[in-house]
């Protein structure tokens, strides 16, 4: 009850998932199912991701270098070639013959479109500005070719004023006009300039070609990593592909083993471990299939055997037995003791004959070789036919048998033979063991079972007992003497039965107040029992109360009784051959 | 002529015992130890009942029952060691009228093979339809149009006993009882195996029986004359 009033609960807390989400979750989902299914996918995917790692990290290193080592050497002419622009400056500037700074002005017009050079693709730009350590007071004005005097970095301005040597540094270049910027190297050094005292004169040239070249090699490398990761991607596949194939097939054999199909082999080629796996799982395929056969003909040999120790015992036990009659039949004509033999021969073969049928089913059943033979039929009349037969038996030992049936029918499908076999099994015990005292028979239905009590107010049955009852040849008192003449089998080929039939037989006692035991019986074949309509323990306080509401929980209701249950339940998926009748 | 009993049985004592319980009963039994012979010993003596052990040496039991019934409509009663359904409704199959598991009683025995020689006593000339069916039960035919249906004696009394209530429901055990001469019995396997026999002989398309028609869940009735 509470499950089912928690669920709409909890949908109710859920939040709705909008459809994007429901379908990343899918994915997400589809992806990990199908991540911890394939090993081939989790091996390629490893791959892959360690060999980005790998090209990732051998690809910045090698473009590091490359740009390193390019700057530098571009460093090292564009140093040369400033201190020899520098040296020609200085020494005009010290053959200058200007007294006025107009004269100075085109002076040095004339200076710097000499620096700067011829136009060319390595366009370099010339800055001449006013030192910053300069205190002398200067008319003449900074300037700049082809450049802004604000690509020169404050730190290399500094460092200039600071030495007296050329100094070099990394900057860039603004784009013009939508063009890309691009990285340039400022050299520069301060030089005197007669009049107006120290200048910094820079010296920028642009690393175009060297930024081409960079570029060039990134996208060399970074095709060649997309391709190298392809490459160890698909052999990674192909390595695991060639191992994968002749695991999944090993896999899908050992499947198709499992399944009974026991010829089936992998195929094996070569020499390799691949072969070597296939060869040893053949022999193991093999031996289980030479190991099993060879089961399988001890059981039909064993079979055979009880099949035909059977046939053996029978023919001589019907002469046997046809022969004792007919001397029964004459016993009046003879003396005594003969009349008296010939009757205990007659009664103990009755005897053999039950223990040998007995024995006979109880090997049936060990063999699987029991069949269930349904027909729908009223539970009822079942038990009916029973109590009838062995009605003048229990009159015989004082006992009454109580009866009590429901109004309505209760139908199941059962194999009659064998229920009313069980049902004359617990009513026959009942009687033996009842010591004269009433017997209650009881019959309830349930929609999924029906369900037979027998009840006795007899000796009952000890709790350590109560686990061995259903055992083979099991007694209760060794020293009792046995008097209806039972096989010792009756219960545990009653039990059997009951399996047979995917019900429960089972058994509550206790020394002196009685025992119950409890046939339940699913009213389809092959439907699950999950409970009885009949409680095991009897309401001991009102023996009379009907016990259709109480279920198996009646049980639980009586700690001290239910420590006394013998729950024999069947196995599960203990599937039995069922045939219908046509 | 009455009471001829062939006993076909390779066990030696179980053949004289059953010959001792027969002949002190008033019947005339005659002796056969193997399958190859027992057709031979079926020709030579005519028995009116036939007891057959199902496991011989030379020829098994359900083939020479084939063999004599396909000559002959005696009653043939098998004696069997297994009781598994599957080889009674084999030996049914095969052509028996009614089997026996070992070890059984001499009454049981007695009883049972006078229930098979016990004939409907007074010939009273009768006639009898069912479906498009007409029985002379006086003369033991069974007729469709001018064809004679060739019935076993069981399988006659067995439609006979249909035919003469054909209001009735018969259940199988009250089958058991008017045709087999059971007084409580248990095993319907007889019934279902020998209504298919009787089926396969008489109607039109077994399948789809019109004459002997199953009532399902209660037993067989005549289908509508």
């Amino acid at each position: 009850m509470a499950k089912r009033r928690r669920r709409p609960l909890k949908a109710a807390i859920w939040p709705i998932r909008t459809l994007p989400q429901r379908t990343v979750r899918f994915v997400v989902r589809q992806i990990r199912r199908h991540w911890s299914r394939s090993m081939r996918l989790r091996v390629v995917a490893t791959t892959m991701l360690l060999g980005l790692l790998v090209v990732l990290a051998v690809g910045t290193f090698l473009s590091f270098r490359i740009k390193a080592g390019l700057i530098e050497s571009r460093q090292k002419t564009a140093m040369l070639e400033a201190e020899g622009l520098t040296k020609t400056a200085t020494e005009l500037f010290d053959r200058s013959v200007y007294s006025d700074a107009e004269r100075q002005e085109s002076f040095v017009n004339d200076l710097i479109s000499r620096l700067e050079g011829p136009g060319g693709p390595e366009l370099r730009g010339v800055s001449l500005l006013r030192a910053l350590r300069s205190t002398q007071p200067s008319e003449l004005r900074d300037r700049s070719s082809r450049i802004t005097p604000s690509v020169i970095p404050d730190s290399l301005r500094a460092a200039v004023n600071r030495s007296s040597r050329q100094q070099a540094q990394i900057t860039s270049l603004p784009g013009v006009g939508g063009q890309k910027g691009m990285p340039a190297l400022a050299v520069g050094s301060v030089i005197d300039v007669p009049l107006s005292g120290p200048y910094e004169l820079y010296f920028i040239f642009p690393l175009q070609r060297e930024q081409e070249i960079l570029d060039l090699v990134q996208r060399t490398l970074l095709l060649a990593g997309i391709g190298l990761v392809l490459l160890v991607g698909g052999v990674a596949y192909v390595v695991t592909r060639q191992v994968v194939t002749p695991v999944r097939q090993a896999a899908k054999t050992a499947e198709e083993l499992a399944s009974g199909r026991l010829d089936r082999r992998m195929k094996v080629r070569g020499q390799d471990d691949i072969a070597r796996l296939g060869r040893a799982f053949n022999g193991m395929a093999a031996s289980l299939e030479r190991q099993i056969h060879q089961l399988e003909e001890l059981s039909r040999v064993q079979r055979r055997f009880v099949s035909d120790v059977s046939h053996e015992l029978r023919t001589p036990l019907t002469t046997i037995r046809m022969a004792s009659e007919v001397i029964h039949e004459g016993r009046h004509g003879l003396d005594p003791v003969l009349s008296r033999s010939a009757e205990l021969l007659q009664n103990q073969l009755d005897r053999f004959e039950l223990l040998l049928t007995d024995l006979l089913e109880i090997s049936r059943f060990d063999a699987g070789a029991a069949v269930l033979d349904i027909e729908a039929e009223d539970v009822r009349e079942v038990v009916e036919r029973v109590v009838e037969v062995l009605l003048p038996l229990a009159e015989s030992r004082g006992s009454t048998i109580e009866l009590r049936v429901p109004p309505e029918p209760c139908l199941a499908q059962i194999d009659s033979r064998r229920v009313e076999r069980i049902v004359r099994n617990l009513l026959g015990n009942a009687i033996e063991h009842g010591e004269g005292g009433p017997i209650e028979v009881r019959i309830a239905g349930s929609a999924e079972a029906v369900a037979i009590a027998v009840h006795d107010y007899g000796v009952g049955i000890n709790v350590d007992d109560l686990a061995m009852v259903f055992n083979r040849f099991w007694r209760a008192d060794l020293a009792r003497a046995r008097t209806t003449g039972g096989t010792g089998l009756g219960l545990a080929i009653a039990q059997e039965d009951a399996h047979l039939h995917g019900g429960w037989l089972q058994a509550w006692g206790e020394p002196g107040v009685g025992a119950v035991f409890r046939l339940t019986l699913p009213r389809q074949v092959g439907a699950v029992l999950v409970g009885s309509p009949l409680p095991l323990v009897p309401h001991l306080g009102d023996p009379d109360e009907d016990g259709d509401q109480a279920g198996v929980e009646g049980a639980a209701e009586f700690p001290n009784a239910a420590a006394g249950l013998a729950q024999m339940l069947p196995e599960p998926g203990c599937d039995r051959p069922v045939r219908q009748r046509g | 002529m009455r009471g001829r009993v062939l006993v076909v049985d390779d066990d030696n004592a179980l053949s004289e015992m059953l010959g001792i319980v027969l002949r002190g009963e008033g019947f005339e039994p005659m002796f056969c130890a193997d399958g190859l012979g027992a057709l031979e010993a079926f020709r030579a003596t005519r028995p009116d009942l036939v007891l057959l052990d199902l496991m011989l040496p030379g020829k098994d039991g359900i083939e020479v029952c084939r063999l004599i019934r396909a000559e002959s409509g005696v009653p043939i009663v098998m004696l069997t060691a297994k009781s598994d359904t599957v080889d009674v409704v084999l030996g049914l199959e095969s052509g028996a009228d009614d089997y026996m598991v070992k070890p059984f009683k001499p009454k049981e025995l007695v009883a049972r093979v006078r229930a098979r020689l016990r004939r409907t006593d007074e010939p009273s000339p009768e006639s009898l339809d069912i479906g498009d069916v007409g029985i002379d039960v006086a003369g033991h035919v069974v007729r469709r149009g001018d064809e004679v249906i060739s019935l076993t004696p069981l399988e006659f009394d067995l439609l006979v006993a249909l035919a003469r209530k054909p209001w009735q429901v018969f259940t199988r055990e009250v089958l058991l009882e008017q045709v087999w001469g059971y007084r409580h019995a248990a095993d319907t396997r007889l019934v279902n195996v020998h209504v298919q026999r009787l089926r396969s002989k008489i109607e039109k398309d077994p399948e789809r029986p019109e004459i002997v028609v199953t009532v399902r869940g209660v037993g067989y009735k005549a289908g509508p004359a």
